[in-house]
C-alpha cells in the first residue's frame, strides 16, 4: 500500500491540483493553529495563577485578630482582641501533630531603616526561623533568623533584595550594620521572594528582639502555620480546613468572641483558596481543550467534506482508473494517502505557526495572570497524533465511497 | 476469443424493471473486427459493458479467452480488465491533469510495471499512433482526433486480447473519424480482436463483420467486405 510508486502518483496528483490541496490544508492548519494558541494561553494562565500563589506557601494558615463587631456574653462590641505569646505556644502545642512550620509575628509598618547616608521606610517583622518557609523565601546571601537568635534576642536582621538595592546601591549587605529606629542591627542575610518587589521590601528580625525593641511585651500581631502535606491533595485540604476551623473556635472561646463575629478573629486558609483556584484552572483547561477538540473536529469534518467533493469531482477519473485495472484497494489507498498526507503537512504547518507565534508574543505578554504562554512537547506530540488519526478518519469515508464507484456509472457521468 | 450464450440483463429503475438484453448469443474469433450496430436503446452499450467486465449479466454465460467471466469479485474483475481488455470511449476519458504519456502508462502502472519500463512502453505506443512529439502535452492541448489516438495508445499499452471501442468516432468529424478508423484497422491487421460499437453505417462497414441489435436481441449477423478507411478518406 505504501510503495514508492504510490507516493509518486500522490505527489503528482497533489502538485497538479494545488488550489484544492491548499483549501483542504488551510482548514486543518487553521484548526491546529487555533488549538495551539488556545493551549498556549491555557498554560500561560496556569503558570500565571500558580505564580500568584507561589509568593507564600500554599498550605499556609494565617491567624489575625481585630476589633469585635458584636456583643457577646455581656461584653460590648468594639473590644480589641490582643493575641499573646501564650496563644502561640498553646496552639502550637495542641496542633503539633499537623503543623509543619510555625511562627508568630510582631510587625511594624513603616519602620525607618538607615544605612550610612541612605534611609527609607520599610515594614519590619519580628518572626521565628520558620517564617522563611512559610513566606516561600530564598536566601540570596547569608542566613535566615535561627533559634538561638530568638532565644538570645540577637539584634540581627534579614533584609529583602529590594532594600539591598535601595540602600546599599549594589553593595553586599550581609555583614553590614543597619539602624532600625536608631538601633544597630547586623544584616545576616538577604532574601528574595517569588511575590516580587512588594514582598522584598521587608526586614525580618527575631520575634523576641522585636517585642523588646518595640516595647511590645508578650504581644503578637499574627500567627502563621503551614499544615503537613500528605500525598493526597484533598486530604491535605480537609486537614487544613478542619485545623483552621478548630483554631478559630479555640480563640473565640478563649476571648469570649461571638461565634459569628468575622472581624475579631480571622483565620485564613490558603490551601482551600488554592484548591478553588486549581479547580478553576482545571475548568479553564477543560474548556480550552473542549474548544480545541471542537475546532479540530470541525477541521476534520471540513477535510472529509472537501475529500467527498474531491471524490465526486474525480468520479470519472476513478471510473477510468478502474476500467484500466485499478484495484479497489489501490483507490482507497490513493484517496486515504492523499488525505493523511495533506492533513499531516497542513497540521505541522499550523503547529509550527502556532508555536512560532507563541514564541514571538510570549515575552511581550505582560500580565500577572498570564505568564509565558507556551505549548510543551507532549502537547505538541498529542496534537500531531490526533491530527494523523483525524486525517485517516477524514479520508476513509470518501475513500470507501470512491472504491465503490461503478466504472460504468462513472464513465456515463458527463 | 469471445463466447456468450443466452445473455440476459435487466435494469431496475424505481418500481419497474427494464429488460435490456433478451438472450444474446455471440461468438468472435481471434483477429476479428466486429461492428455492433443498433439504434439507441437497442442494448449495444449494455452488451459492451458486460463484454468489458464493467457490468455483469443476470443470466447466461460469458467466456473470454476461455476464462469464464462470472461472479467475479472487484479485485479479479480489475485484474481481468487490465489483462484482457483495452477500452476506447466516445468521450476519450483521458485523465485531464496527466500528460499524454502518463495517460498511456496508466494501465501499466496498475500492472505494477516499474516507472522506467512503463515510460518506455508508453512512448512506444504513442509513437505507434503517431503522437510521440506530443508526449508531454496535456489532453486539453490536443485536438479531438489526437485525444482519441492517445486513448487508443492507452488501450493498447497493456497489450490486451480484445479492444473494445464504444462509439470511438462519435465525437469526431468525418475526416478525423476516418483517420482514427484507419489506425484501428491497422491494429486489427496486426491480429488484435476488436469490437466497435457504432450507429454510423460507414464506420460499421470498415469492420469485417456487422452485428445488428434491436430491442435486446441480435437481428442480423453478417460478414461484410471491409472498406479501407484510407481509401474512403481519399474519395
Amino acid at each position: 500500500m505504501f510503495n514508492l510508486e504510490g507516493w509518486q502518483e500522490i505527489f503528482e496528483t497533489i502538485g497538479k491540483n494545488r488550489l484544492r490541496t491548499f483549501l483542504t490544508g488551510l482548514s486543518v492548519a487553521s484548526g491546529i493553529f487555533i488549538l495551539v494558541i488556545l493551549l498556549g494561553f491555557n498554560s500561560g494562565i496556569e503558570k500565571g495563577v500558580k505564580s500568584q500563589f507561589e509568593q507564600d506557601a500554599t498550605n499556609r494558615i494565617a491567624i489575625r485578630t481585630g476589633v469585635t463587631t458584636k456583643g457577646y456574653k455581656g461584653l460590648n462590641p468594639g473590644r480589641f482582641i490582643q493575641m499573646r505569646n501564650s496563644d502561640f505556644n498553646e496552639t502550637s502545642l495542641k496542633y503539633q501533630e499537623d503543623i509543619e512550620y510555625k511562627t508568630s509575628i510582631y510587625s511594624i509598618w513603616g519602620g525607618q531603616i538607615t544605612y550610612g547616608a541612605q534611609s527609607g521606610n520599610y515594614r519590619v517583622e519580628g518572626s521565628h526561623p520558620d517564617q522563611q518557609f512559610i513566606e516561600n523565601q530564598d536566601l540570596v546571601s547569608g542566613r535566615f533568623i535561627n533559634i538561638s537568635d530568638v532565644d538570645e534576642k540577637n539584634k540581627i536582621a534579614v533584609i529583602g533584595m529590594q532594600i539591598q538595592k535601595d540602600l546599599f546601591k549594589g553593595e553586599q549587605a550581609t555583614g553590614k550594620r543597619i539602624k532600625v529606629f536608631g538601633i544597630n542591627f547586623l544584616v545576616v542575610g538577604v532574601f528574595t521572594d517569588p511575590g516580587g518587589t512588594r514582598e522584598e521590601n521587608r526586614v525580618f528580625i527575631p520575634i523576641t528582639t522585636a517585642q523588646q525593641v518595640f516595647n511590645a511585651g508578650d504581644r503578637i500581631r499574627s500567627i502563621a502555620y503551614t499544615v503537613k502535606m500528605s500525598d493526597n491533595f484533598d486530604e491535605a485540604v480537609a486537614l487544613s480546613a478542619a485545623m483552621s476551623e478548630n483554631l478559630e473556635q479555640d480563640l473565640k472561646t478563649k476571648y469570649s468572641v461571638a461565634p459569628d463575629d468575622r472581624g475579631a478573629v480571622r483565620v485564613n486558609n490558603t490551601l482551600e483558596e488554592a484548591k478553588k483556584i486549581y479547580g478553576l484552572i482545571d475548568t479553564i483547561r477543560m474548556v480550552f481543550w473542549f474548544i480545541g477538540i471542537g475546532t479540530i473536529i470541525a477541521g476534520v469534518v471540513g477535510v472529509s467534506n472537501i475529500m467527498l467533493i474531491v471524490v465526486k469531482e474525480r468520479t470519472k477519473e476513478i471510473g477510468i482508473r478502474k476500467a484500466l485495472g485499478a484495484l479497489p484497494s489501490s483507490i482507497v489507498a490513493m484517496i486515504l494517502q492523499e488525505a493523511i498526507f495533506v492533513t499531516t503537512i497542513a497540521g505541522f504547518i499550523g503547529l509550527f505557526a502556532g508555536v512560532g507565534l507563541l514564541e514571538i508574543i510570549s515575552p511581550m505578554v505582560d500580565s500577572d495572570f498570564i505568564k509565558f504562554p507556551q505549548v510543551d512537547f507532549n502537547t505538541s506530540i498529542t496534537t500531531v497524533i490526533v491530527l494523523i488519526v483525524a486525517g485517516a478518519l477524514a479520508g476513509y469515508i470518501p475513500a470507501r465511497r470512491a472504491a465503490n464507484i461503478k466504472p460504468i456509472v462513472a464513465l456515463r457521468d458527463e | 476469443m469471445i463466447q456468450i450464450k443466452d445473455l440476459h440483463k435487466s435494469y431496475h429503475m424505481g418500481s419497474g424493471s427494464l429488460h435490456v438484453l433478451k438472450g444474446i448469443n455471440f461468438e468472435a474469433q481471434e483477429g476479428e473486427m466486429v461492428a455492433i450496430m443498433g439504434s439507441s436503446g437497442s442494448g449495444k452499450s449494455t452488451l459492451l459493458n458486460i463484454l468489458g467486465i464493467l457490468d455483469e449479466a443476470d443470466q447466461g454465460s460469458y467466456f473470454l479467452d476461455n476464462v469464464p467471466i462470472k461472479d467475479l469479485n472487484e479485485k479479479i474483475a480489475a485484474k481481468y480488465r487490465n489483462e484482457f481488455l483495452g477500452f476506447v470511449f466516445q468521450s476519450f476519458n483521458l485523465i485531464n491533469y496527466k500528460s499524454a504519456l502518463d495517460n498511456v502508462s496508466m494501465p501499466l502502472y496498475y500492472q505494477g510495471v516499474k516507472r522506467k519500463l512503463r515510460t518506455e512502453k508508453a512512448m512506444h505506443y504513442l509513437d505507434k499512433v503517431g503522437l510521440a512529439d506530443w508526449a508531454t502535452h496535456l489532453p486539453s492541448e490536443l485536438s479531438g482526433g489526437q485525444k482519441q489516438r492517445v486513448a487508443i495508445a492507452r488501450a493498447l499499452a497493456s497489450n490486451p486480447k480484445v479492444l473494445l471501442a464504444d462509439e470511438p468516432t462519435g465525437a469526431l468529424d468525418t475526416t478525423t473519424s476516418y483517420e482514427v478508423m484507419e489506425l484501428i484497422q491497422g491494429i486489427n491487421d496486426e491480429g488484435k480482436t476488436i469490437l466497435v460499437v457504432t450507429h454510423e453505417e460507414d464506420i460499421a462497414h470498415m469492420c469485417k463483420r456487422i452485428v445488428n441489435l434491436k430491442d435486446g436481441i441480435i437481428i442480423s449477423d453478417t460478414i461484410v467486405q471491409q472498406v479501407s478507411a484510407k481509401q474512403q478518406a481519399n474519395v
